[in-house]
């Protein structure tokens, strides 16, 4: 396995559009810390683009490196090589990737200009959410055999985290206003990966106006340290499941 | 060496393979005849663990494949069309090959088909600048990379050019009397009557007949192999 995550990093690292990834970000967190006064409304501002550009990109850029390696992929599969092994190996190597990318873009200049524990936690998350992306971008790429019909699977998902899901919230909360809604609020926001990374980040930063209504409900339920605890392993989880279950496919697959 | 016994798969409705029993065994060249669709790449890619068929079972070496990946160890495989990453250069991906195979063979390779094709000269070449027929030697020379006891091509001569084909045929020869399983399917059947020493005839996913040439010969009293064919499935 090894050896595949070796492959898939020298195929990568030649990839031109993994390297405007990393200069698109660098230039977004530079520029907003520097029009920013305040540090911390530069770490806000940044939040925008760590939950929207960072899940898009991890999950666009591994579907369609799926789809382009499949060759490679089937000549893994003739080899004496477990399935298993080939599909964990090219996870890996694309994660890797794109967590290089993300924390040379973000990590740096996060760690250059704030450097407080909020950053650690900032730059944490974002890499969760990396995970995330890159474990769904697989499950998007092993439904189907089409290069369209899987990216546009992947783009329903992106879509459907980051903004079908605050419609049917905000639609739920609005029609159920009457009752008492923390715990049910608090299962939602655990179906939404993006959403759990956005409550990490403001849990540690305290800015209860930017917190909306489901981290102030974390916030109250669990306490922000304790709360931030089970939003990462709620996210862990959505790391782990996708991956698991697209192995699981990839294993009886017909190539 | 290498038995099939019932094996079937289903293809959403359409049943590619319904119940193929074969058994092939070493030192010969075994052709696979069939039309169009009539389950030969399946039959191939059941073989090589591609696809996973849904029913019988395949026996190589006497041990079941299913879950086993350490046999592949011991086949080679062409497919119909070799279709590498794009961007890897040609030496680059036999490098890789062979260091993704190390525990197959100790440096042992076997690299004749490399040099018969010249292939080193255009070791700097990315893969998707190759021709269709550069890329068919590539994938020759990688099926016999290991020397494998079985080696499985998959219209191997198509799209080659008369003297590579010919060098292909010759490697074929060689190899066979070395003692090894060579599995080949091919439309051509002058091609087959060259190279192959009996015949798998499938038909709608099951093994018509499977015949030594001489056997079909005589069978239907022709000595063009084509005609006797023809004689054959006529009746």
């Amino acid at each position: 396995m090894n050896k595949i995550i070796k492959y898939v990093l020298h195929d990568i690292f030649r990839n031109r559009i993994l390297l405007a990834y990393v200069v698109l970000l660098s230039l977004s967190s530079f520029g907003l810390f520097m029009m920013n006064e305040d540090v911390s409304k530069g770490l806000s501002s940044l939040l925008t683009v760590l939950l929207i550009v960072v899940p898009l990109v991890s999950i666009l850029f591994t579907t369609i490196y799926f789809f382009n390696s499949y060759e490679f992929i089937e000549l893994l599969v003739a080899q004496p090589l477990k399935r298993s092994n080939i599909l964990l190996g090219v996870y890996a190597g694309v994660g890797i990737s794109l967590l290089a990318a993300f924390w040379i873009g973000i990590g740096l200049p996060v760690i250059i200009f704030d450097g407080t524990i909020v950053g650690w936690y900032f730059l944490l998350s974002g890499s969760l959410l990396t995970m995330v992306f890159v474990s769904l971008a697989f499950l998007a790429s092993v439904l189907t055999r089409d290069k369209t019909q899987g990216i546009g699977i992947a783009m329903l998902l992106w879509f459907y985290f980051t903004l079908v899901f605050d419609g049917i919230l905000l639609m739920v909360m609005f029609a159920f206003s009457d009752y008492p809604l923390e715990k049910l609020t608090i299962f939602l926001s655990c179906l939404n990966p993006v959403d759990l990374a956005r409550i990490m980040v403001l849990l540690k930063m305290d800015i209860s106006a930017l917190m909306g209504y489901t981290g102030a409900v974390f916030n109250q339920f669990f306490g922000s340290s304790f709360g931030i605890i089970f939003a990462m392993s709620v996210m862990l989880v959505w790391v782990a499941f996708p991956i698991s279950i697209a192995l699981r496919i990839f294993k009886r697959k017909n190539l | 060496m290498i038995q099939l016994e019932g094996l079937q798969k289903k293809y959403g409705k359409i049943q590619a393979l319904k119940g193929i029993n074969l058994t092939l065994n070493l030192n010969q060249v075994v052709a696979l005849v069939g039309p169009n669709a009539s389950g030969k790449t399946t039959l191939i890619k059941c073989l090589l663990g591609m696809v996973i068929p849904d029913g019988g079972r395949i026996l190589f070496g006497g041990k079941d494949i299913k879950g086993d990946v350490q046999y592949k160890r011991r086949i080679g495989y062409m497919p119909q069309i070799g279709r590498y990453p794009d961007n890897m250069r040609m030496g680059y991906l036999f490098g890789m090959m062979k260091d993704l195979g190390k525990t197959r063979i100790q440096d042992n390779f076997d690299e004749e088909l490399i040099a018969a094709f010249k292939l080193e000269e255009m070791f700097g070449k990315p893969m998707r600048s190759l021709s269709g027929g550069t890329r068919q030697k590539v994938s020759a020379a990688l099926a016999f990379l290991f020397n494998p006891e079985v080696v499985i091509l998959d219209e191997p001569t198509a799209g080659l050019d008369p003297l590579a084909s010919e060098i292909l045929k010759q490697k074929i020869h060689k190899e066979k009397k070395a003692g090894k399983l060579l599995i080949v399917t091919s439309h051509i059947m002058s091609e087959v009557e060259e190279i192959a020493n009996s015949i798998a005839y499938i038909v709608e996913g099951e093994a018509l007949f499977y015949k030594s040439i001489s056997e079909i010969k005589s069978d239907s009293g022709e000595d063009r192999l084509g005609k006797a064919l023809f004689h054959l499935l006529q009746k």
